[in-house]
């Protein structure tokens, strides 16, 4: 196969906007809307990780939402495949919700805990009749247990038997069962113990190569964006401020948001960058119900100029695949 | 006295998890250790179960039979509790009067408590209009006292067991709903919820399935306290003449009548079934709030 030639999006999200209506007092008047993803545009190819990172409340958790389709967009395009899911339902949906799975961030509330491990994994293999022969389904649930590296006895076990790193290796293994293309990963390690994030960001790469898996990688911490992901997108108050190749957003960030994020010092010491979270910028984020005119990044740029309150920039390629929405960094390539 | 733990080898030590595990008498144990007060409402519930179910068996006379020779004699060898104006043994009235209200609370309590739970899951599940107008139908039914409105439902269903028990159905229905709706709320936002949903798992799936599980603590707190609230109302309806009717032996029907006639002159008559009232439901109360206080810690202040 040749490298260069652009492999094919599975996701095209267009515009995708998700406010959430605020209302007041006994009779709910409407009194605002929380824009917490207001217009953004991305592609997933086929079989890369495109990471999402952004300060907490920006938005990622919805963006992860909409995509699943446990949120309904207010607005916008999600084309999976060639479909648009924004607005399927019924029957549909429930056949897509075997291609698109997801991974929570927290492996203690995200397994049912009155089930067994064996059960919250045959489950979605029982009710889709992907193995509707019950010693199968659960030869299966071993197989997938293995594959997530847990031994095949914890089938028997209910999830507070278990670590929190087994759990999170269990919810991998469910959201396998499916055997899904795309799944949304929403910060699947920054409950864990330090010790154990590698082996399971491992297991997600190693998952990803065997089975042709595309990923939505949520996250906080930058060293394992950069670690597993192709393509990293950024997210500030609702909008994608930057996205570009992983290498390329970490040694060239370019919109003042994403620089300061890196703090614009590249780290060459693993240990330091492991460590290295997102540094808080400058100023308290504005809220979501009331975000800024213009840029709604310009109250706490550093290169803000006037019409920056004024106008919203526009996303401009600035290099053949590197996306800026700042109309003061300069087109490069 | 301390129980001293032996220490555990390392190989055990990495199934401990599993040893650990409580059995069921493990659970009983530690409640009846634990909660003295909640053991003994236990053991008034289940004396009267026993004697409820057992009234053929137990009962020295027909509860029914009159026996003119011997009216409004006092407790004596042969008539233990003594008998009513109509020559009664109560002590077997009682007994058969146990039966009675064991149908009534318990059946009333659980029909209610179930459909209380899928209501209050359902309305959570769904949120939106759904729960809104759910909401809104609970506060109108609670607007009336439970005992308001049994006496409403039996005005126009009649008496009779089985009416008494849709009577007292009905009203217990918003208040479990009610409970079981604040705790499925919370539940509705855990992940676990999530996941199932993006499994594509169906609505009555995810409610029975995923839901209904996680609420059995408050469930099980409702319908205990609903058997209580049953019991009382049973025979506050029997007791108005609107409930269980003469001849079937019930407690609310044998204060009544001879029982404030004779009042002065035979007060074993009023006494051994208000008695028998009172310590029903303070077993099933005492049973019910040690049983929360086990099973959710959180709920101990409302
Ligand atoms: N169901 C909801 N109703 C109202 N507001 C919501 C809802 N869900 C999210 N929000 C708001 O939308 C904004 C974005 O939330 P989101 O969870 O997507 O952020 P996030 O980037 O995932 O943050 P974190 O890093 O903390 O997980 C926040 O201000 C949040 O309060
Ligand atoms: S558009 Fe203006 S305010 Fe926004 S990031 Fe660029 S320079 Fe800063
Ligand atoms: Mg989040």
């Amino acid at each position: 196969m040749n490298a260069a030639s652009p492999a094919s999006p599975l996701l095209e999200v267009r515009g995708l906007r998700m406010h959430f209506p605020v209302s007041e007092g006994l009779l709910g008047r409407k009194v605002g809307d929380v824009k917490a993803v207001d217009g953004i545009d991305f592609t997933v190819r086929r079989g890369e990780t495109l990471g999402l990172v952004g300060e907490s409340g920006c938005g990622k958790t919805t963006t992860g939402r909409c995509v699943l389709r446990l949120e309904k967009p207010t607005a916008g395009q999600i084309i999976f495949d060639g479909v648009d899911i924004a607005s399927l339902g019924g029957k549909q949906l429930q056949a897509l919700r075997q291609r698109i799975q997801v991974i929570f961030q927290d492996p203690y509330s995200s397994l049912n805990p009155r089930m067994t491990i064996g059960q919250i994994i045959a489950e979605p293999m029982f009710v889709h009749g992907i193995e509707p022969n019950a010693t199968k389904r659960m030869e299966r649930v071993h197989e997938l247990l293995t594959i997530c590296g847990l031994n095949a006895g914890f089938a028997d076990r209910y999830p507070h038997e278990m670590s929190g790193g087994q759990r999170q290796r269990v919810g991998i293994a469910r959201a396998l069962a499916m055997n899904p293309e795309f799944i949304v990963c929403d910060e699947p390690v920054s409950a864990l113990d330090v010790s154990i994030q590698a082996q399971v960001v491992n297991l997600l790469e190693d998952l990803r190569e065997k089975f042709g898996l595309t990923y939505l990688f949520i996250a906080h911490d930058l060293s394992v964006v950069r670690h597993l992901c192709q393509r990293v997108a950024v997210m500030y108050l609702g909008h994608i401020v930057e996205m570009a190749d992983s290498d390329t957003l970490f040694d060239n960030p370019q919109h003042p948001y994403t620089r300061a994020l890196l703090a614009a010092v590249p780290v060459p010491d693993p240990d330091v960058e492991q460590g290295r979270e997102f540094r808080p910028v400058k100023g308290e984020v504005p809220s979501p119900m009331n975000p800024p005119s213009g840029c709604v990044f310009h109250p706490r740029c550093p290169m803000a100029v006037d019409r920056c309150s004024k106008e919203a920039p526009q996303p401009r390629e600035i290099a053949p695949g590197h996306m800026v929405a700042c109309s003061e960094v300069k087109i490069t390539g | 006295m301390s129980t001293t733990v032996p220490t555990m080898g390392l190989p055990a030590a990495v199934d401990a998890s599993l040893a650990l595990r409580p059995t069921v008498w493990m659970r009983c144990l530690r409640f009846v250790r634990r909660e003295p007060l909640g053991t003994f409402g236990l053991a008034l519930v289940i004396v009267m179960a026993v004697t409820g179910s057992m009234a053929e068996l137990i009962a020295p006379y027909n509860p029914t039979a009159n026996d003119f020779s011997a009216m409004t004699e006092a407790p004596s060898w042969a008539h233990l509790l003594g008998t009513d104006q109509f020559g009664r043994d109560l002590l077997s009235r009682l007994i058969y009067g146990a039966r009675t209200a064991m149908i009534v609370g318990l059946s009333s309590a659980l029909v209610g408590g179930v459909i209380g739970l899928v209501l209050g899951v359902g309305s959570a599940y769904f949120g939106g209009l759904i729960d809104l107008v759910m909401q809104r139908i609970f506060d109108i039914v609670m607007a009336f006292p439970l005992i308001i409105l049994a006496l409403a439902v039996v005005s126009i269903f009649g008496t009779g067991v089985q009416n008494v028990i849709i009577a007292i159905t009905i009203p217990l229905i918003p208040r479990c709903a009610r409970v079981v709706r604040s705790s499925a709320l919370a539940i509705r936002e855990i992940p676990y919820v999530d996941a199932a949903r993006a499994c594509g798992f169906s609505h009555s799936r995810i409610i029975l399935r995923h839901m209904v599980p996680n609420v059995m603590a408050p469930f099980l707190i409702m319908i205990t306290a609903s058997v209580g609230q049953a019991v009382l109302a049973e025979a506050s309806l029997s007791y108005l003449g609107l409930g269980v009717q003469e001849p079937v032996p019930a407690w609310g029907l044998m204060l009544q009548g001879g029982a404030e006639e004779y009042a002065s002159t035979a007060p074993w008559i009023a006494i051994f079934p208000g008695l028998a009232i009172m310590l029903s439901v303070l077993g099933v109360n005492l049973f019910g709030d040690a049983m929360r206080d086990t099973l959710d810690p959180k709920m101990r202040n409302r």
